[in-house]
């Protein structure tokens, strides 16, 4: 009883920011924006822009993919480290993200520039200068850039509760280092890789702003839109609100799909 | 008898702390032979070394005649007993067992005939399907065991495997795992701290202290004839006090001259005497017997120990015979009861 005066608050909170915003989009998703009838028009509509879901979908499982094969290692790498450095390693990943991320972009930009620090460079040495800002590359790179640390950080965690005398049974048994790391830190790995997972897939995927900016606008990805349809130029909260539930019923299954192999341990 | 492993002047820094001292051992084929010593001693060190997991700053580990300093642990015919287990959590207890298996490609058939036997061997039959968390400790350190001996290693190497578990269960796995040994004609390596472990299971003794080996010997020798001060008091109770050697085969203790079996110590040199308390017979006061006073008497169980105070040392006796405190008593001692050594030089 005395539990559940404690949390009042929350489920207040959770009510007010929670509940009532997603009945709402629920509501505004099914209504006709000039009669105010229910309508399934507005996801009607959304079909016209299945190319920008489609490669919002894509651009976000590279970035996963990608964080996957560069944080795993990288994990590993720190949570085998002695314990002084594991946590200077640990400071020195999360110092960017005390910066805005906006800023980190514009910092992306300057480097890919077409004068930027790496052409310049590239130039100093006689070289052409590369197309980087404006591409699909530059896009997909700044989300990999922000999520990494979402995936580096639960891989960590779970690697270090690996206890090193299961490992040296492993080598004891006849594993060599890649074995060790496939039949038995990659399966004990398994909740970290799926929290991970869902760490970088789930922001990826709605991503905005870093689209916009690495790419000048070229490039438009399912959160840049539902963004202009409430603040932009397309102003439609009924159409915005049916792209929100079309992303969050996409972003629920694929969770769903994870938590079948996370376990206990996975998040959400 | 055939050596299988020969370790020469194995040292091991660590942190600028010397963890061994050059240490030199050779262990015969099919015995079991085990490291003890208080922690800190190096015994661990020792058998991660063999096992593979520790390189040494300088030395050479021999396997039959083959020096395997360079050669990963998972390439090495030996295997291990973790101390905590050790085993894969997200295994079953038959997959943990068939994992060393597995690796080597072996059939399927032959894996599960291979791997039930196991079972059977260490009393976990129909256990096969259990989660390794569902275990009790004593169950865990037996899949443990199973996993090790299913590889069919020459040697085995167990990191105080008994440890976790409490002293009835100890006591049943030691015996157990003689039987085990003497069964499959594998060479055990045992490290232990605990010397009642390592007197009852083992063929030889290896007892270590601060990175050096003490002495080498069978138990009965380890215990009976305890080459210096550190082994007689850490394998037994003992009684240890300063003596006089007076010529060869006289040594003085507590101003009476007694009778004993060593020589070429020297006249009149300063020795180390060893007496277990339950060598030292009481009799009524006289020249031939050290005198002392009674001080205490604890029931012990099987014997009284009783504790007599002299001038300069306080002696513990044990007999099944209790005294009377504060009873003046003599204390007699047979030559082989005593045993001298030469003073430690710390």
């Amino acid at each position: 009883m005395k539990s559940r005066i404690i949390a009042l608050p929350y489920y207040v909170w959770m009510v007010i920011f929670t509940l009532v915003p997603l009945i709402l989009v629920g509501i505004f998703a099914f209504t006709d924006s000039e009669t105010g009838a229910f309508t399934v028009s507005n996801l009607l509509e959304i079909s016209k822009y299945l190319p920008t879901l489609l490669r919002s979908v894509l651009y976000a499982v590279v970035t996963t993919v990608v964080c996957l094969i560069l944080g795993f290692p990288a994990a590993y790498i720190i949570s085998r480290l002695p314990e002084e450095k594991q946590s200077t390693v640990l400071m020195l990943l999360m110092l960017p993200m005390w910066i805005n991320f906006i800023l980190r972009t514009y910092a992306w930009m300057n480097i890919l520039d077409a004068n930027g620090f790496i052409n310049q460079i590239l130039m100093f040495f006689g070289l052409k200068p590369i197309k980087m800002l404006n591409t699909s590359a530059a896009v997909i790179l700044g989300m990999i850039y922000n999520n990494l640390p979402f995936m580096i950080l639960p891989l960590y965690s779970i690697m270090t509760k690996i206890d090193k005398s299961v490992i040296e049974a492993a080598q004891d048994l006849g594993c060599s280092d890649s074995n060790v790391i496939r039949k038995v830190i990659i399966p004990l790995a398994i909740p970290g890789i799926s929290t991970g997972i869902t760490m970088v897939f789930v922001p990826s995927v709605s991503t905005f702003i870093i689209s916009r900016m690495l790419s000048g606008s070229t490039i438009g990805l399912i959160g840049d839109l539902i963004e202009q349809e409430f603040l932009g130029l397309n102003y439609d909260p009924y159409v915005g609100s049916a792209l929100s539930l079309v992303l969050m019923v996409i972003v629920l299954v694929i969770i769903g799909i994870f938590n079948q192999f996370g376990g206990e341990d996975a998040v959400v | 008898m055939e050596k299988i492993i020969s370790l020469r002047n194995a040292v091991v820094d660590y942190d600028g702390d010397t963890v061994l001292k050059g240490i030199s051992l050779d262990i015969a084929d099919k015995q079991f032979v085990t490291l003890l010593g208080p922690s800190g001693c190096g015994k661990t060190t020792t058998l991660r070394i063999i096992g593979g997991f520790l390189q040494m700053n300088s030395g050479e580990l021999y396997f039959d005649g083959k020096m395997i300093n360079d050669l990963p642990a998972y390439k090495r015919n030996i295997n291990t007993v973790f101390q905590k287990y050790a085993l894969f959590p997200h295994l079953n207890v038959y997959e943990n067992i068939a994992f060393g298996l597995r690796l080597k490609k072996m059939k399927e058939s032959e894996i599960k005939e291979n791997v039930m036997e196991m079972l059977r061997m260490v009393n976990l039959s129909g256990y096969e399907r259990r989660s390794i968390n569902s275990l009790s400790g004593g169950q865990q350190q037996r899949v443990g065991i199973a996993r090790a001996l299913v590889n069919k290693p020459r040697v085995l190497l167990l990191d105080e495997p008994l440890g976790a578990l409490d002293l009835k269960l100890r006591k049943e796995m030691q015996i157990e795992l003689k039987k085990i040994q003497k069964r499959l004609g594998i060479t055990f390596i045992y490290v232990t701290h605990d010397q009642e472990e390592a007197l009852t299971m083992s063929d030889t003794v290896v007892v270590m202290n601060h990175g050096e080996i003490q002495q080498i010997g069978t138990p009965e020798d380890i215990y009976n004839e305890p080459v210096n001060a550190f082994v007689a008091d850490f394998i037994g109770e003992s009684n240890i006090i300063d003596g006089v050697m007076r010529a060869d085969y006289f040594v003085e203790i507590g101003g009476v001259v007694f009778e004993c079996e060593d020589a070429g110590f020297g006249t009149d040199k300063l020795v180390d005497v060893v007496i277990r308390p339950e060598d030292i017979k009481v009799v009524a006061p006289c020249k031939e017997a050290i005198v002392g006073v009674v001080k205490d008497v604890i029931f012990k169980g099987v014997h009284f120990e009783i504790l007599v105070e002299t001038d300069d040392f306080l002696w513990k006796i044990h007999s099944t015979k209790s005294q009377q405190i504060g009873a003046r008593i003599g204390m007699s001692l047979q030559p082989n009861d005593i045993h001298i050594m030469h003073k430690l030089i710390e």
